[in-house]
C-alpha cells in the first residue's frame, strides 16, 4: 500500500512538473522558416531570411513601419527639410565651380542608451567604419552604390553625425539600407578588404554577443539547421517577451506543417513559410488552434509582355489580353480572395498610390472587338489568324514547379483561348528563368514573375529606356519588355528629384496612368503572405514589406 | 594485391582529375550565376553593383580560366570559398559527410542485417505463406516513394504518436548520444525501406540460384547440417552479385538521400550538392560531387577486394 502512494505521489509531482515545464517553455518560441541565410554580416548579400532573423537582433537607423511610413529605430527623428535636420548644397568641381547639381546634408543624432550586446555604445564611430566598408569596392557590400553616393559623413559628436549625399533625391531623409556595423570589432577584418566577407566577425564568429544591439542576440547556429537567439542584457528598449527564440530551418513546407502540429515548432513566419494555397487549406483544418492570417504585400505578381514580339507590340493586342482574363474570379477561386487584383505596380497601400487610372474589367466581347480591329479577324479551329495567314499564338512561360503558377497559367491559356488566342505553356527552372531567359530577353511572348519592391519605389530599373537589359550593356537593367517610351522616362527622372510629397504624388499619379494605358505588363495581382500563429501568441504584425514583422519582436507575448 | 590497390588508386586519381574538369564545366555553362539571382531579392540593387559583384567573385571570366584557377589552388589544399555558406568549402562538407556517413552507415547495416536472413529465408522457403508476405513487402518497399513514407512516418510517429521528433538532427540544446539516436530514427526507418526490400530480392534470388548448384547437393550428400551448408557454402558465393549491388549503390547512397535528408532538415551531403547546383555555388557542388565520385570509387576498390576474400578463385596478381 505504501509503495502505492509512492507511485502516486512521484505521478503526482510528475504531472505537476510537466506541467510547470510545458508553462515554462512558453518563455521560449520556436519559429519554423523555409530558407537558412547565407551570412549574417547585414551588408552582404541580400536575403529575406537574413533580414527576418536579424531584425531581432540588429536596428537599422530608420525602417519604414506598418503604415508604410519611415520612422526611427535608432535615430531620434527623420531629417527632413521642415525641422531643419536636411539643406540642400550646390555641388562644387574640384575648382570649387557650381556643376549644376545639387545635393543634400542630412543630420541625424542617435538616440541614447543604445549598446552593442558587449556593452560598447553605439557611437557615431559605427556610422562612420560603415561608410568606409560600405564604400569600398572590394568588401563585397551588395548596395554600393548607395554608400559611394556619400561624399562625406560629418561626425559632431558621439551621437549627432551629417551625411554629404551627392545625390538629391526624394529617398533624402532616411536611412534604409544603412546597416551600422560595431567598428570596435569589425575593424580588424577590414585591414584586408577584399578578405573581409571572409573575415568578418558575423562569418567567423556570429555568436559575439558585440555583433547585435537589438532586443535579442544570436548565441547559437548549425548553419543550414537552426539559430538560437538569447535577450540581450544591454539593450534598454521594452523588454521582449521571449527569453529565447529559435529559429528553425525545415525547407520541405509539407514538414513544416508536420513539425508544426508536432509540437516541434510553434510559430510558422509568414515572410519565409507556407504557400497560400497550403495555408488556406491549414487554416480549414486546424483553425481552432492557430490563427492564420493573410498580409498582401509588395509582391507584385504580373506578366511581363515582350514588346519586340509584332503581335505585343500592338497595343490593341494587349489591351484585348487583359480584358480577355476574370482576375477578380483568378483570385477568389484559386486563392479565396487573398490575394487582391492588381491595376497597376503600385500597392493600394502604398501612399502615392491612385485609383484614377484605366482600369481593365473583364469583357471578352470588347476583347474580341480589339483582336479584330488590329487584324485578328479570321477564325480557323477556334484561334485567329490575320490576313497574311499568320497565326495569333503567344509563349506563356514561368517557373516549373510552382504550382500555384501552373495553375493560374492554366486558367488563363483557357481564357485567352475562348477569344480565340492560342497559348503555349512553357516553363523552366527559377535559375534558368531568371538567370538567362528573362534577364536576357530571350523569352518570345509573356513571363510571370512577381517584382519585389519597397514603399514608393522609383521603377528606374523596370521601366525607364536605359535600362533595357543589351547585350552592349553587359544585360545590366530589369527593363525586361522593352518598354521605352519618352514621358515615362521623363516621369521617372522628375519623380527622383522632386521632394515635395503633394507634387511627387502628382507626378507618380501620372505615372501610373500611364503604365496602365500602355500597359508594358498586365499586372495579376499582389502576393500574399500567410502568417500561421498559434492562438496564445500575440503581438506579431504583419507588415506586406521587405522590412519585416521581426522588427517588433519584443511586442510579442504569451497572452495572459 | 597490394599491387593492385595502388594500381585502382592510381585510376581513381586521373578519374577525379577528368571529373574534375568536366563537372566544373558543365556548373560554369549552367544558364545564370548567383549574382544575377540576387536581384530578385533585393529590389535596390543597381546595375552597376551586380557588375561590380561579378568582377569581385570572378564570374565575370571564362570558364577555363576559372577552373585552372581553381585547379591550381586545389593542389596546394585550398579548395575554395562556398558563396552560399560563406565560408570555406570543406569546413561545410566535412560535417556534413560525417551526418551522410552515419546515416548511410546506419540505415545501409540495418538494411544488411534484415536483408540477408530475409532473403536466405524466402529462398529457402519458396511458397511458403511467410515467403509470399516476404516478396509483397519487397515489392511495397521498392514501390512507396521515400517523401511519402518520410510524411507518413512523421505523421504517425510524430504528429499522432509524440514520440518522435518530426525533424532535425537533434534537440537544440542537448546533443547528446540518446538524443541523437532518437532523431535518426525516423530517417533511418525511411531510408532503409526500400534499400531492405531491393536488397532481399537480390538475396533471394541469388540464393535460389547458389542452391541449384552441384556442389551444393553435394554438401548436403556428405552430411553437413542445413545451416552449415547454407551459411558457410552457399551464401558465401550468394554475396558476390550483392557485393555488387553495393558498390554500386554506395555513390549514390551518399548523393541520392536528398528527397529524405529535405524531409527531416538532415544536414547531409545531397541537400548540400543540391543546394549548389541550385545556388549556383560552384565550388561547394564541384568538390560535393567529387565526393560522391571518390566515394563510389573506393566503394568499387572495396567491392574488389571483397570479391577476392568471398571467392578464392579471383586473383589480381598479375599472370607470368
Amino acid at each position: 500500500m505504501m509503495r502505492v502512494r509512492l507511485w502516486l505521489l512521484g505521478l503526482l509531482v510528475s504531472l505537476v512538473t510537466l506541467t510547470s515545464t510545458e508553462a515554462s517553455t512558453k518563455q521560449r518560441l520556436v519559429i519554423g522558416v523555409t530558407q537558412f541565410p547565407s551570412t549574417l554580416n547585414p551588408l552582404i548579400d541580400s536575403m529575406l531570411i537574413k533580414s527576418y532573423i536579424l531584425a531581432m537582433a540588429r536596428r537599422q537607423i530608420s525602417i519604414i513601419d506598418h503604415n508604410w511610413e519611415p520612422v526611427c529605430q535608432l535615430c531620434t527623428e527623420l531629417a527632413t527639410f521642415e525641422n531643419g535636420r536636411a539643406k540642400v548644397f550646390s555641388i562644387k568641381d574640384k575648382y570649387g565651380r557650381a556643376t549644376g547639381e545639387r545635393g543634400v546634408k542630412t543630420r541625424f543624432t542617435l538616440k541614447d542608451e543604445l549598446f552593442w550586446g558587449d556593452g560598447t555604445p553605439v557611437t557615431t564611430e559605427d556610422i562612420f567604419f560603415t561608410w568606409q566598408v560600405g564604400k569600398h569596392k572590394e568588401t563585397g557590400v551588395t548596395n554600393h552604390q548607395s554608400f559611394t553616393d556619400i561624399i562625406d559623413i560629418k561626425v559632431h559628436d558621439t551621437k549627432s553625425f551629417t551625411i554629404i549625399n551627392k545625390k538629391l533625391d526624394y529617398r533624402y531623409y532616411a536611412l534604409s539600407g544603412f546597416n551600422i556595423l560595431p567598428a570596435h570589432l569589425e575593424k580588424d577584418a577590414f585591414k584586408e578588404p577584399r578578405d573581409y566577407r571572409k573575415k568578418t566577425l558575423y562569418q567567423t564568429n556570429p555568436t559575439h554577443p558585440g555583433l547585435y544591439n537589438g532586443p535579442y542576440r544570436i548565441t547559437e547556429i548549425v548553419s543550414g539547421s537552426y539559430i538560437v537567439l538569447e535577450q540581450n542584457e544591454y539593450w534598454k528598449g521594452k523588454t521582449p517577451g521571449f527569453k529565447q527564440i529559435q529559429v528553425k530551418t525545415i525547407e520541405k513546407t509539407s514538414a513544416l506543417e508536420a513539425n508544426l502540429l508536432s509540437g516541434a515548432i510553434d510559430y510558422i513566419a509568414g515572410e519565409a513559410g507556407l504557400s497560400l494555397d497550403q495555408a488556406v487549406s491549414f487554416e480549414k483544418r486546424h483553425s481552432e488552434r492557430y490563427q492564420v492570417s493573410y498580409k498582401p504585400g509588395l509582391i507584385y505578381e504580373h506578366l511581363d509582355l515582350m514588346l519586340d514580339n509584332p503581335i505585343l507590340s500592338d497595343l490593341r493586342v494587349r489591351k484585348a489580353l487583359i480584358h480577355s482574363i476574370d482576375r477578380t474570379a483568378i483570385s477568389n477561386r484559386l486563392f479565396s480572395g487573398k490575394q487582391p487584383v492588381a491595376h497597376n505596380k503600385i500597392h493600394p497601400l502604398d501612399w502615392i498610390h491612385t485609383n484614377n487610372i484605366k482600369k481593365y474589367s473583364f469583357d471578352p466581347q470588347k476583347a474580341r472587338e480589339l483582336l479584330n480591329d488590329a487584324g485578328w479577324n479570321t477564325t480557323k479551329a477556334g484561334f485567329r489568324y490575320n490576313s497574311a495567314g499568320k497565326k495569333l499564338q503567344l509563349e506563356l512561360m514561368s517557373t516549373a514547379g510552382n504550382r500555384s503558377r501552373e495553375l493560374v497559367e492554366q486558367v488563363l491559356q483557357s481564357y485567352w483561348k475562348a477569344v480565340g488566342i492560342d497559348i503555349k505553356i512553357r516553363n523552366q527552372p527559377a535559375r534558368v528563368l531568371f538567370g538567362e531567359t528573362i534577364s536576357k530577353r530571350k523569352f518570345t511572348g509573356l513571363a510571370m514573375f512577381a517584382w519585389l519592391s519597397a514603399p514608393e519605389s522609383l521603377p528606374r530599373t523596370t521601366l525607364h529606356s536605359q535600362s533595357v537589359p543589351t547585350k552592349e550593356n553587359n544585360w545590366s537593367g530589369q527593363n525586361y519588355t522593352g518598354f521605352k517610351n519618352q514621358l515615362m522616362d521623363q516621369l521617372i527622372d522628375s519623380i527622383e528629384i522632386e521632394l515635395e510629397k503633394d507634387k511627387r504624388k502628382k507626378l507618380w499619379g501620372q505615372l501610373q496612368r500611364l503604365y496602365a494605358e500602355q500597359l508594358p505588363a498586365i499586372p495579376l495581382y499582389f502576393r500574399a503572405n500567410s502568417f500561421i500563429v498559434p492562438r496564445w501568441l500575440k503581438g506579431i504584425r504583419p507588415t506586406g514589406h521587405m522590412f519585416t514583422s521581426t522588427n517588433w519582436v519584443e511586442d510579442w507575448h504569451v497572452i495572459k | 594485391m597490394i599491387r593492385f590497390i595502388i594500381n585502382r588508386t592510381c585510376q581513381s586519381l586521373i578519374i577525379l582529375l577528368v571529373m574534375s574538369f568536366f563537372i566544373y564545366l558543365i556548373l560554369g555553362l549552367m544558364p545564370g550565376d548567383p549574382i544575377d539571382l540576387l536581384v530578385g531579392s533585393d529590389p535596390t540593387i543597381s546595375s552597376g553593383d551586380l557588375q561590380r559583384l561579378k568582377e569581385l567573385y570572378d564570374i565575370d571570366k571564362p570558364v577555363l580560366e576559372r577552373y585552372l584557377a581553381w585547379i591550381t589552388n586545389a593542389v596546394q589544399g585550398d579548395f575554395g570559398y562556398s558563396r552560399l555558406f560563406a565560408q570555406p568549402v570543406m569546413d561545410i562538407l566535412s560535417p556534413r559527410l560525417f551526418n551522410s556517413i552515419t546515416l548511410m552507415g546506419v540505415s545501409l547495416a540495418l538494411a544488411l542485417l534484415v536483408a540477408i536472413p530475409t532473403g536466405v529465408y524466402a529462398a529457402t522457403h519458396p511458397n511458403s505463406l511467410l515467403e509470399k508476405a516476404i516478396n509483397f513487402l519487397c515489392f511495397a518497399g521498392i514501390s512507396i516513394p521515400p517523401f511519402w513514407l518520410a510524411l507518413l512516418f512523421i505523421l504517425l510517429f510524430s504528429v499522432l504518436a509524440g514520440i518522435l521528433p518530426a525533424s532535425g538532427m537533434q534537440t537544440i540544446g542537448d546533443g547528446s548520444l540518446i538524443d541523437r539516436v532518437h532523431h535518426m530514427i525516423l530517417p533511418v526507418a525511411t531510408l532503409s525501406m526500400a534499400t531492405i526490400a531491393g536488397y532481399t530480392r537480390h538475396v533471394s534470388a541469388s540464393m535460389t540460384e547458389v542452391l541449384q548448384n552441384d556442389y551444393i547437393r553435394t554438401a548436403r550428400a556428405k552430411g553437413l547440417l542445413e545451416k552449415s551448408v547454407l551459411w558457410r557454402h552457399a551464401l558465401k558465393n550468394a554475396l558476390i552479385p550483392v557485393v555488387t549491388i553495393i558498390a554500386l549503390d554506395f555513390g549514390s547512397l551518399f548523393s541520392g538521400a536528398l528527397i529524405t535528408e529535405t524531409m527531416f532538415s538532415w544536414l547531409g551531403m545531397g541537400k548540400t550538392i543540391y543546394d549548389a547546383i541550385i545556388g549556383s555555388d560552384y565550388n561547394l557542388a564541384l568538390i560535393g560531387l567529387l565526393l560522391a565520385t571518390l566515394l563510389t570509387l573506393t566503394a568499387n576498390i572495396m567491392a574488389d577486394i571483397a570479391y577476392a576474400m568471398l571467392d578464392p578463385r579471383i586473383n589480381y596478381q598479375k599472370k607470368n
